[in-house]
């Protein structure tokens, strides 16, 4: 049974590259990057090419590319530098209610500690709208903090328009994207977004767990979360996953034509669709504007877990949601559905550049046998 | 030093003439249990079972571990081990208990003389230990009240035995002395915490489970075994039987009233139970029912459920509260695996209103709507069968 992965939204498979990269650096390059000697040089310079290939990537200095664990770390590490940075500026943060859990964790830890926070909410389809997040911004605003894909939804918030909101509503707030969904699949460019901060992760793009980034924008100044070393200019110190980031250096190299990618998936994803809506009662929760690398849907006949382990027992990989809350209601459906019976039923589907129609094709089949064969819960 | 275990024993010694076989069930479960953290001897005397570190290898510690969690056992203590000469108790007591008498303010010595050719009588051994410490400890004072520390000196045919800290067993009777029964495990709270206080009644478990995927999650198996395993510390290994389920609820669900359905599924549970429970010579059947605490939990709706069954059931938490339960749970180190959120064959297909109250004559005849029998004999054929 061939392995059809339709969850690249929670991780994809690393690439050949990378992952050779990586081998190469555990066996051969393994010195420390701050090491003197020519060993610790060797794997500086891996550093040094793969800071430059994700600085390409994003249209920004290298100097302006912090390496971190990973999403989680980097959001943390945007929020909570910011908000202590800004403090004497004022005491309001700016997000939204369908962040992912990181973002929104670290924004509940801030209001435990006297900051306050304002969620805005997101209509059906995760969309949060311009006007909204101005009526939310004002002279005491530190931080917005703005996903620019929705990891469930798929929908594309307009991150583009914060910066200039903020100027508007004369706040002097720094802007965060969490661009971790958007990164690989839609151009990001940080300086053109406007952004001050914004997060990417390596293991979405085909590239390693445990390494991600955050880009803090020249001249803006946030606090460390974690002190030790001189390493990443002391604002996240810790002697550097050599072989992690350069695997995360060699995935970003393979991104390839990304608007041209994005004019393929967007033909798959339509195809995916029209096949589903043949089936019976299944409703598409992602807008037609969403990024097209992720379909959520509700068959509205069964939970998620039954769909979810009918096509797993098949070999197809889709999610029920969020693959960090396991089993748990996910908020970002609970926030922008809000009818039960579409957020229990919920399936995502997600591809990758790997994705192919024979994938959806096979998808489909299995989906259809399953909702003739199986037992509709109430 | 040497260092070695004396473990009382509990309930067993009221055992009369039948007390022998528990004692060996009992050595037989602390060697087994034993037998993973190294090379210990274990041997009986004057009711009292010796623990002794064959050699470097074995760790005292571990053994303290696995002993804390072995039934039939009232309480135990680490202690150094003498010569039957009161010069090198003293200097052993001196030695072994330096550490704590260092940094107590208090302490007093009780002696037992098990063996009786030893010269001196209990009280006197304790007065010249106790008079040793003050020497050797000249910041410590005797309390025969509230000491914080309490040397044991036991003379035994064996040798000296000094100690200082005695632990709780986990009390009950050795598992293996009480036949077995086979426990009903969904993955919930309960179920793990009914097993254990089988066990501890001297059960052998073997368990059983029900899968219906993809309804339910292949995580929620996982889960299963986890519990067990966290279970068997106690029990010793589970043989754990896994049941396809599916079928049975696609059909319950298809053609029987949606009110009767949990009812239905655990009279059917039940009986699948008791075929296997059967087949694996086992005696009962356990569950994890409290009373009152879900619908299929009622008086009412156990009288259903046990009305096919001709073997006992035992159904140890009926009378207890949930954070009674819980408590044990967290005893047992199950609670924080049994709230893990996966579906599993309790929580599929539950009805919106669940009879309360059903009664027998109406349940059967939602149920006849189905044969099950050939249903039951598929999936008894089909079980899978995994040792924890």
């Amino acid at each position: 049974m061939k392995e059809i992965y339709l969850d690249n939204s929670a991780t994809t498979i690393v690439c050949k590259n990378a992952a050779d990269k990586i081998l190469e650096l555990l066996t051969l390059k393994y010195g420390n990057p701050s090491s003197l000697h020519e060993k610790g040089i060797e794997a500086e310079n891996e550093l040094k090419v793969a800071r430059s290939i994700i600085a390409k990537s994003l249209d920004c200095d290298t100097r302006e590319i912090y390496f971190t664990s990973g999403g989680t770390e980097s959001n943390n590490l945007a929020l909570f530098g910011a908000a202590f940075a800004r403090k004497k500026f004022g005491n309001r943060i700016v997000t939204t209610e369908i962040e992912h859990s990181s973002v929104l964790e670290s924004a509940y830890e801030l209001e435990r500690l006297g900051f306050e926070v304002v969620y805005l909410k997101p209509d059906k389809y995760g969309y949060v709208s311009k006007n909204d997040i101005s009526d939310a911004i004002n002279k005491d605003t530190i931080l917005v903090s703005i996903m620019m894909v929705n990891n469930e939804l798929g929908s594309i918030l307009p991150v583009d328009c914060v910066k200039k909101i903020i100027k508007q509503n004369n706040s002097s707030a720094l802007l965060h994207i969490d661009a971790v969904q958007a990164y690989g699949k839609m151009l990001v460019k940080p300086h053109k977004l406007g952004a001050d901060l914004l997060t990417i992760s390596a293991h979405k793009v085909h590239g390693p767990k445990g390494v991600g980034a955050l880009f803090i924008s020249k001249g803006v100044k946030i606090l460390p979360r974690i002190f030790g070393g001189l390493q990443e200019e002391r604002i996240r110190p810790g002697t550097q996953a050599a072989p992690l980031i350069a695997g995360f250096g060699e995935a970003v190299k393979e991104f390839g034509d990304i608007n041209k990618r994005l004019v393929e998936i967007q033909e798959l994803r339509d195809y995916c669709v029209s096949k589903l809506e043949q089936l019976e009662r299944i409703h598409i929760n992602s807008a037609c504007e969403a990024i097209p690398y992720v379909i959520n849907f509700s068959t509205c006949l069964f939970r998620s877990e039954t769909i979810l382990h009918y096509l797993g027992a098949r070999n197809i990989y889709v999610s029920s949601g969020s693959a960090c809350s396991k089993g748990k209601k996910s908020h970002v459906l609970e926030s922008a559905l809000k009818d039960k019976k579409l957020i229990d039923s919920a399936i995502r589907v997600s591809f990758s550049k790997y994705s192919t129609k024979e994938d959806v094709d096979i998808f489909i089949n299995a989906l259809s046998d399953g909702i003739k064969k199986l037992v509709r819960s109430n | 030093m040497k260092e070695v275990l004396l473990i009382k024993l509990g309930e067993v010694v009221l055992k009369g003439l039948n007390r022998r076989g528990f004692e060996d069930v009992l050595l037989k479960n602390i060697r087994m249990s034993l037998k993973k953290v190294g090379n210990f001897s274990v041997s009986i005397s004057q009711s009292t079972i010796y623990v002794l570190p064959v050699d470097d290898k074995s760790d005292i510690d571990n053994a303290v571990e696995k002993i804390s969690k072995i039934f039939g056992i009232a309480a135990f203590s680490r202690a150094c081990a003498a010569q039957k000469n009161m010069d090198d108790i003293k200097l052993k007591a001196q030695e072994y208990l330096k550490d704590k008498l260092e940094f107590a303010k208090t302490f007093k010595v009780e002696s037992k003389r098990a063996d009786k050719r030893f010269p001196m009588k209990s009280p006197e051994i304790s007065a010249e230990i106790g008079g040793h410490i003050l020497e050797k400890f000249p910041n410590i004072k005797v309390d025969v009240h509230n000491p914080d520390v309490t040397i044991m000196v036991e003379i035994r045919e064996s040798g000296a035995y000094i100690s200082a800290d005695v632990f709780a067993g986990a009390g009950g009777l050795p598992v293996g002395t009480a036949d077995k029964a086979m426990v009903l495990i969904s993955g919930g709270i309960d179920s793990p915490v009914a097993a254990w206080m089988m066990a501890k009644r001297g059960v052998q478990l073997k368990a059983i489970h029900f899968a219906s995927p993809p309804y339910t999650s292949p995580r929620a198996e996982q889960k299963v075994h986890e519990l067990l395993e966290r279970v068997s510390l106690y029990s010793g290994s589970i043989e754990l039987i896994t049941v396809p389920f599916t079928e049975i609820q696609e059909n319950i669900k298809n053609k029987c009233p949606e009110e009767f359905f949990t009812i239905i599924m655990r009279r059917i549970m039940m009986q699948i139970a008791q075929r296997i429970a059967l087949d694996y010579n086992c005696k009962a059947l356990i569950t994890g029912e409290s009373l009152g605490q879900v619908a299929s939990q009622t008086m009412h709706a156990i009288a259903c459920t046990q009305e096919p069954l001709t073997m006992p059931v035992f159904r140890p938490l009926i009378g207890m509260d949930k954070d009674e339960i819980v408590s044990i749970s967290r005893k047992i180190n199950t609670f924080e695996i049994s709230i893990q959120p996966y579906e599993d064959c309790c929580t599929v297909f539950t009805p919106k209103h669940p009879k309360t109250k059903p009664i027998l004559k109406y349940v059967k005849q939602a149920e006849s709507t189905v044969d099950f029998k050939p249903l039951i004999d598929e999936c008894i054929k089909n079980i899978k069968v995994l040792n924890i």
